[in-house]
């Protein structure tokens, strides 16, 4: 067992995927000599060299060109796009290219890429570096969506996402760089698409993802001392998505809250609830409550940013409003 | 606040607006250096990215603008918009996230605007400053508006394809923009030199079929010469001036970094000793007998003055309704 920050488990999984196989590189911007505009890379360069470790320029289209081609003809690239933000810039490489061909090439071939992105609000950098896209990706098919929440989470599910036949868009949460946590020693994998129950109570469910669990957590500690117990879902990854996980839980519980970071319209809630919802309605003794960012561009002032964001007591508020 | 008069097509100046610049930029290194230390302090939540070093840049651009022409900015975009005449007030309130900021507290500092003194954006992604200034000059070539767009972007965006989309664009269709690339040579930590092909900048630019000029833009007087043949050129209806002005950030990427192992701080104080642009029109004014000692250290005081009563007001301004 070691002390790990977040940040640092992003560095010591590149470097684990790295060491296990050579057709795996990492490029990006300033993600080599600088170590990463988070310190998230901080030392591959030096352990790996400038032949696997790559600077690029400002160039989102020619990182993703390189990530796509080369994942076609038998490498596994790590492709960092430094502010999730920024997809917009190449959205045609992810949701045009990326993540159609191996459909359209009848599967001939597969593309073993990782895209990994600091996502997500509260460093107060305003509406364009702020961003929660998750759900931007969740939209495509032929994309696999991956969140971590923990640093042994970043661990284990970025070793599955490089081993991963398909494309991989892997969200970092930049509000969740400094946050240390356990991370077992030895080889660390994951598989995508499990969810982890962070902990069990008898009276709702909480699902949330990334920098949304830490919050769900407070918010079901504050419940507690109200007397309502809440179970808390993290749900880790968007595609696979756990569906089961959730059934389950609300089996017992009876109730539903999500915690989305996206903005409200077509956040992964919706598409959750309105699963649940098709698939699990007798399940459920009160309507499905999400708690979202409302649909605005995050503000930069931190005052508004932090009345968008849900927080701890939003959360608490949406759960009673589930069991009233 | 003092002002820069307004010299529409020429490039001659008076002593007095001479001296307009020399405060401009002054007010520039003050409001930057006491933003930095204010970021660090907590005042200024998303931090900013200095522009000391880069005065002469903006001033020299701005001195040959109407208020009816208008600048675009980048992420490091302070110094245009206090150059195109933004009150320090407004803007340091914007930063510290209040609702007398330019946007409310909303934007931030990569999200600047007032739209009343033609500063019309400033923006986080590399290269979408240039792609909103094309679109000014269109609408200004529509409308036969004699005024010109200027798009400011750094040298990172050299290599991003949108950047040349923009000027291509303008080339074809004769647009009256001008494009001002401010190369202080690095993006981040990456030396441009390191990652960009052919070299050349200016080169990159005349291959679109633009006028392209690469001049000192640690000198405000040579800075103000291309962009006044830009804007006559514009004008004219020969369409996009693209300027490569070499420059220097003295400062982190952003507020709060140090030098960095990307450069050497031998590098930093060459720059800063032997090209500073506030340096040298100091010298060069005192030398023709325009300013003494004691008139300019009455600049350096007003802009103090200025930084201060920024501060005061931004402190004492009231957070933005929810
Ligand atoms: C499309 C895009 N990619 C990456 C970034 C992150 N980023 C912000 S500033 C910057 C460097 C810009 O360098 P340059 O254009 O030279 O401007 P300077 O910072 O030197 O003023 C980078 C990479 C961004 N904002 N937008
Ligand atoms: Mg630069």
């Amino acid at each position: 067992m070691a002390e790990l920050t977040y940040r640092d488990a992003v560095a010591a999984a590149i470097a684990q995927e790295m060491e296990r196989d050579e057709s795996v590189v990492f490029i990006g911007e300033d993600v080599g000599a600088a170590g990463g505009v988070f310190k998230a890379t901080v030392g591959l360069l030096e352990k790996f060299g400038p032949t696997r470790v790559l600077d690029t320029p400002i160039s989102e289209q020619a990182i993703l060109g390189v990530a796509m081609g080369a994942a076609m003809t038998g490498m596994r690239p790590i492709a960092e796009i430094m502010f999730s933000d920024f997809f917009a810039v190449s959205w045609d490489l992810v949701a045009n290219e990326i993540a159609k061909t191996r459909y359209m090439t009848n599967g001939q071939v597969t593309l073993p890429l990782v895209i990994r992105s600091g996502n997500g609000g509260g460093s107060r950098f305003g509406a364009q570096h702020s961003q929660s896209v998750e759900n931007w990706a969740m939209a495509i098919p032929g994309l696999k969506v991956v969140a971590p929440s923990t640093p042994r989470d970043v661990m284990g599910l970025f070793a599955a996402a490089v081993r991963d036949p398909d494309p991989v868009l892997f969200f970092e949460h930049k509000s969740l760089y400094s946050l240390k946590g356990e991370v077992e020693d030895g080889e660390i994998l994951d598989e995508l698409g499990k969810a982890a129950t962070r902990r069990e109570g008898k009276d709702v469910t909480i699902v949330a993802l990334a920098a949304m669990v830490p919050r769900a957590l407070a918010a079901a500690e504050q419940l507690a001392s109200e007397g309502v117990e809440a179970t808390v879902i993290d749900l880790r990854s968007l595609v696979p998505l756990d569906v089961s996980a959730v059934a389950a839980s609300i089996a017992s519980t009876g109730h539903l809250v999500t915690v989305e970071e996206n903005p409200r319209l077509c956040g992964w809630g919706a598409e959750l609830s309105s699963i649940i919802a098709e698939e699990n309605l007798f399940d459920l003794d009160g309507p499905i409550v999400r708690v979202t960012t409302p649909h605005v561009p995050l503000p930069a002032a931190d005052t508004l940013e932090d009345a968008a964001m849900p927080s701890a007591s939003r959360i608490v508020e949406g759960v009673r409003r589930s069991l009233a | 606040m003092s002002t820069i008069p307004d010299t529409k097509d020429s490039a001659e100046a008076s002593v007095e607006q001479t001296v307009g610049w020399l405060s401009r930029m002054l007010l520039i290194r003050r409001f930057e250096e006491r933003a930095e230390q204010l970021t660090l302090r907590g005042k200024i939540p998303g931090g900013v990215h200095p522009a000391v070093g880069q005065e002469a840049t903006a001033v020299g651009v701005a001195s040959v603008l109407t208020t009816a022409d208008t600048v675009s900015a980048p992420h490091r975009g302070h110094h245009h918009a206090l150059a195109k005449g933004m009150s320090p007030d407004r803007l340091m309130a914007e930063l510290f996230g209040k609702a007398t900021g330019v946007s409310g507290g909303r934007g931030g500092s990569m999200h600047l605007a007032d739209f009343e003194i033609g500063f019309i954006g400033s923006n986080g992604i590399v290269g979408a400053s240039v792609g909103v200034a094309l679109g000014d000059a269109f609408a200004a070539h529509y409308r036969h508006e004699q005024r010109v767009a200027v798009a400011f972007f750094g040298d990172g965006g050299v290599n991003t394809g949108r950047t040349w989309e923009a000027v291509n664009l303008a080339s074809a269709w004769k647009l009256p923009l001008v494009v001002v690339c401010e190369n202080n040579l690095y993006a981040v930590e990456t030396p441009t030199a390191e990652v960009t092909g052919g070299g050349s900048i200016v080169r990159r630019a005349e291959g679109f079929g633009v006028a392209a000029v690469s001049v000192d833009g640690q000198d405000v007087g040579e800075v103000r010469e291309a962009a006044s043949a830009a804007k006559k050129r514009a004008l004219a209806g020969e369409g996009p001036t693209f300027i490569e002005a070499r420059t220097y950030r003295y400062s982190g990427h952003g507020s709060g970094e140090g030098p960095g192992a990307y450069r050497t701080v031998d590098e930093i104080e060459q720059w800063r000793s032997s090209r500073d642009p506030i340096m040298r029109l100091r010298a060069a004014l005192a030398k023709a007998g325009q300013i003494t000692d004691d008139e300019y250290a009455r600049l350096e005081t007003e802009a103090d003055r200025e930084v201060d009563e920024a501060v005061r007001f931004a402190e004492e301004s009231p957070w933005p309704d929810e």
